[in-house]
């Protein structure tokens, strides 16, 4: 039989074929974990139940009943994931110490299909961000800022300067788990994705990153930032990975009346032979202010690569898109001024020691719980949902919402298939420079190109494509019809192939490289 | 309440107008007249233009359901605290809420009996505010479109304490919607501590909201009465108000006629029935005299204080909360389907039929009581009497299907006996040491003639001792037996005559 494309595909055959046991697995992700800490990727190490984890898994294995393709395979989890027994602090001082008494749906789901859970990865506080800069632990690195691509190309400019400043950021705010599948420390991770949170350090750090469409996932479990649009996100290293995920957590969740009634019926995605049947479309509006030249290029070849293989190629227009970024911070807002009442240090959480009265307790709570960024969200939210305000913004913004939604449902009535876009308007940034804005400027300005998929609750996805000039990976967008998952990933797939991204080469990564860790061909799109 | 409605005990009370009985809070308190627009002339002071008090009600009523409105915790009254408390009910992260079915047709079923219509498309609010009870910050509720709308409820009461005298009002229900309850918050001043139990945060409410249709306490009261009868007779809500399950407050105002309605109190903390009508009344008296003074009614959440009978402002927090409401992003929009919308290929478990939950109502209390009338030919005020006791209908039934009585003669043994009886000893029906069958016994006994009627109370009298006897030992022990036997009363007779020479010779001889 023909090999079966994917990772999780070629260490499920290692894994049954004995070249490789669980444990050993595991032991290599844990010493890769601690060899990369520089990159402050994760937040917990959950090493103990991991190992127990897998030797479970070791057992099932040998006594030939393994629970199928994730069996023994280590992964790691955003955390805002609730997991039972292990830390969930959403990097913020508000949940430091707090141990969720159950499991996300998601994480449950990985755990019984035989997943070892190698720890919790980092964010923004709240996943309120886009640069994974903002979290109580720091900011994560990207590991592309060590590659050898990246040295190579990156002129320092005096001798003086030495890596310190020159790394770049991972994109946000599932930065943790992008930087983690991107480094080889586990095999796929799970994000959210509210306004792109997923896609954009997917983009960043060279790995695939799928947003699913709402409601196809449960959120049971994960810590809300805007319950409206947020979906659990996925990362893999390759399209295929991404799609054995999704088959493993899709479907209805009793525990989450927002997702979808019918079972969802997992799929291997097909290779595609035959563009010809496709339509791309092009949506002009995604050529954004400050869309690098550079990204641009990409994006114009990528058409091109999808028009010489026989895809028809149309511009299409999303004309409500420009108003996305400001209709996103009033519903998004709101929604986190709601979602964050409930951290009152009362029933779980950081209580401060303020004990004048139970107001005054609350508000000191809130005030060292809260960073600046969640405490300006938790404000302006709340001044649009005053009575005088809420006509005024929320329902306006609820209506153009609508009309963003409409606008894709206008496209793909017109036969469009797929759009095609840039994840991100340039390359990482340096950390140094990222910082320079604030967190709400750099949100308004990165969220761009992803959010109104959220907006539309659509699925869509982030290829790695290319690497920029500076050896900096860079992504580009598919964005499907609702539930059509399978022709989104299929077209991702096809697009996977064509470009052949390169595989990061980094120290680390080399010393415990096994042959297990890579499967990719280096080669190069640009 | 017991027998009598407190409704009916104090019936007339609002057209007399007067709260005599309430002790004033500033000095003398003047007796200011008011009118109720139903019923008959208003009586004023000599020359004062007559006031129209306005008498609204919101009334929760906690759902009677197995577990709460969105987590399956269980629900109980005075369960150890913190012991039926979800994930959920914490508001833990990362929690959703999962409708319960049994609330919305408890709703439901609530909304067809009070003659509502019933939205086919409902949606949830989050209602905001800081409170130790409430840990999600914020409370689920229906505040734009409700599950039923647009109904009323039709209640009696008596004029004048005159039981012969009952007159049919109606209330227009504006709303009812499905609700989350708060948990319980228990502050302990001395070690200045608040201690907080959460068994009943996230239990489900339905609120009601009535109209301001009313003018006095007594309107209130009974209007209350007939709405937590209708959801006992439904299940709906086990509506028992000293246990928190039904919740009234009232908004009350005063204006004089062709005035716009004037500024409203909102009075809370009324905890029973009987205490809703004082709580009303004094409220209104309190509203006139102050308008009389040249004063002005502020806008305020007043508490009803039961021990001075009087209503008092309550400590306003931090001036008019601003609630901001929003929608409730996790929960999809409730849909109801009737007969005709209902989806072929639905799943019946994921869906609720209007038209099915209205079939199998059972009768509302006002249908009874015209069958109770109807069929045995009782006055409608017994009726009344008769549904007002949990169980008394039953048992008056089934003591008419017993016995011989014509059921005309029966209810005067239970009004008067068995619930004078049972209202002295506080006891319920239930609790009643004479059985229905027993008092079917005695009155059979009564009928046959084979006691007399003086005779039966003595009987009842002994059987409510609850020794055992049956009431035919009750009489052969004490000999209360009518004489049957012509020759044994002809013998008796002799015996009197013999041993009474002198006086019967008198008599002969005149």
């Amino acid at each position: 039989a023909a090999l079966k494309d994917g990772l999780f595909s070629q260490v499920s055959a290692a894994l049954k074929e004995g070249r490789v046991t669980p444990t050993e697995l595991c032991h290599r992700c844990l010493a890769l974990i601690k060899s990369t800490k520089f990159l402050n990727a994760y937040i917990t190490v959950a090493e103990e139940t991991a190992l127990k984890q897998a030797e479970e898994s070791e057992e099932r294995y040998k006594r030939g009943q393994p629970l199928g393709i994730l069996d023994g395979i280590p992964i790691a989890v955003k955390d805002n994931f609730s997991t039972a027994g292990i830390e969930t602090t959403c990097a913020s001082n508000m949940l430091k110490g707090y141990i969720s008494p159950y499991n996300a749906t998601v994480v449950q789901k990985l755990l019984d299909q035989g997943a070892v859970l190698l720890g919790k990865t980092n964010l923004d506080e709240f996943a309120m961000g886009s640069g994974s800069t903002d979290g109580v632990f720091g900011p994560v690195r990207n590991p592309w800022s060590y590659s050898k691509q990246y040295k190579e190309k990156s002129v320092p400019k005096s001798h003086s300067e030495d890596e310190e400043s020159n790394w770049v950021i991972t994109g946000g705010s599932s930065g943790g788990s992008a930087a983690a599948v991107s480094s080889f420390t586990c095999f796929a991770a799970l994000g959210s994705d509210t306004g792109g949170s997923t896609r954009n350090p997917a983009a960043h750090c060279g790995v695939v990153g799928l947003k699913p469409t709402y409601g196809l996932i449960s959120r049971h479990g994960l810590i809300p930032l805007v319950n409206s649009m947020d979906v659990p996100g996925i990362l893999t290293r390759c399209v295929d990975d991404a799609a054995v995920l999704l088959g493993s957590l899709a479907g209805h969740d009793p525990k989450d009346s927002t997702t979808i009634q019918d079972d969802f019926r997992p799929f291997e995605v097909p290779n595609l032979t035959d563009v010809s049947k496709l339509s791309i479309g092009i949506p002009k509006e995604y050529h954004a202010p400050g869309l690098s030249s550079e990204i641009l290029a990409l994006w114009s070849k990528a058409a091109d690569l999808f028009k010489n293989a026989g895809a028809k190629v149309v511009e299409v227009s999303l004309p409500h898109t420009r108003y996305s970024i400001v209709c996103y911070h009033v519903l998004c807002t709101a929604e986190v001024a709601s979602n964050m009442a409930r951290f009152d240090g009362l029933e779980y959480g950081h209580r401060s020691d303020m004990k004048d009265s139970t107001e005054s307790m609350y508000a000191a709570t809130r005030r060292e719980g809260f960073n600046d960024v969640v405490r300006g969200r938790i404000l302006s939210g709340n001044y649009f949902l005053l009575k005088q305000n809420y006509e005024k913004y929320f329902v306006k913004a609820q209506k153009v919402r609508r009309l963003i939604a409409n606008d894709f449902v206008k496209v793909f009535r017109s036969g469009v298939d797929i759009l095609l876009t840039p994840t991100t308007l340039s390359d990482a940034a340096p950390y140094t420079e990222f910082i320079q804005e604030d967190n709400r400027t750099r949100s308004a300005q990165d969220d761009i190109l992803t959010q109104a998929a959220n907006m539309a609750g659509l699925p869509a996805i982030s290829v790695p494509t290319a690497l920029s000039e500076r050896g900096l990976p860079v992504g580009l967008q598919f964005i499907g019809r609702s539930f059509q998952e399978k022709q989104l990933l299929t077209v991702a797939k096809w697009f996977e192939k064509q470009v052949q991204f390169p595989v990061i080469q980094l120290e680390e990564v080399k010393r415990h490289d096994n042959g297990v860790f890579q499967h990719q061909k280096s080669a190069s799109f640009s | 309440g017991r027998g009598l409605s407190p409704v009916m005990r104090e019936a007339g009370r609002c057209r007399l107008g007067r709260a005599g009985t309430v002790p004033g809070r500033r000095g003398e308190r003047g007796q200011w007249s008011w009118f109720c627009p139903g019923a008959s002339r208003p009586r004023g002071g000599a020359g004062l233009a007559p006031w129209i008090p306005v008498v609204g009600l919101e009334i929760h009523a906690q759902i009677s359901s197995n577990s709460k409105l969105f987590s399956g915790s269980q629900v109980q009254f005075a369960a150890p605290p913190n012991s039926l408390v979800s994930f959920f009910d914490a508001s833990l992260p990362g929690t959703l809420p999962v409708l319960n079915r049994r609330c919305v047709e408890a709703a439901v079923m609530t909304g067809l009996a009070l003659n509502c219509s019933i939205n086919k498309k409902s949606l949830f609010d989050r209602k905001h505010y800081f409170y130790a009870d409430l840990p999600a910050g914020y409370q689920i509720t229906q505040q734009r479109v409700p599950i039923a709308v647009n109904g009323s409820l039709s209640y009696s009461l008596c004029i004048d304490h005159k039981m012969s005298q009952m007159v049919t009002k109606t209330v227009r229900i504006k709303q009812i919607q499905l609700e989350q309850d708060s948990g319980k918050s228990l502050h302990d001043d001395t070690r200045s501590q608040t201690l907080v139990d959460l068994n009943r945060a996230g239990v489900g409410l339905m609120e009601v909201v009535m109209e301001p249709d009313m003018c006095c306490g007594e309107e209130a009261a009974a209007a209350v009465r007939e709405l937590q009868l209708i959801l006992q007779t439904l299940g709906s809500s086990q509506a028992v108000m000293a246990e928190g399950q039904l919740r009234v407050d009232a908004n009350v105002s005063v204006h004089h006629p062709g005035e716009p309605y004037g500024v409203r109190t909102e009075v809370k903390n009324i905890n029973s029935i009987r205490f809703l009508a004082k709580a009303v009344d004094y409220e209104i008296q309190r509203q006139i005299e102050e308008l009389e003074n040249g004063g002005t009614i502020l806008n305020e959440t007043r508490a009803f204080d039961s021990k001075l009978g009087c209503t008092v402002p309550m400590r306003d927090k931090e001036g008019k909360q601003d609630y901001r409401f929003m929608p409730e992003p996790n929960l999809p929009p409730l849909i109801l389907y009737d007969a005709k919308s209902l989806p072929a290929n639905m799943n019946h478990q994921q869906v609720i039929n209007i038209d099915w939950i209205h079939e199998r109502l059972p009768d509302l209390p006002s249908v009874k009581r015209e069958k109770l009338v109807e069929q045995y030919g009782i006055l409608p005020e017994h009726s009344f009497t008769l549904l007002n006791e949990d169980g008394l209908a039953e048992f008056f039934e089934s003591v008419v299907k017993q016995t011989h009585m014509k059921p005309k003669k029966v209810i005067g043994w239970i009004l008067n006996d068995l619930l004078s009886y049972l209202n002295q000893h506080s006891l319920t029906v239930k609790e009643s040491p004479v059985s229905s069958f027993l008092l079917a016994d005695l009155l059979n006994l009564l009928e046959k003639k084979e006691i007399s009627s003086t005779a039966a109370k003595r009987v009842l009298a002994e059987l409510w001792k609850g020794e055992g006897k049956t009431p035919l030992e009750i009489v052969k022990e004490q000999k209360l037996e009518l004489l049957q036997d012509q020759n044994e009363l002809e013998w008796i007779c002799q015996a009197v005559i013999d041993g009474h020479e002198n006086e019967v010779i008198m008599m002969v001889l005149g």
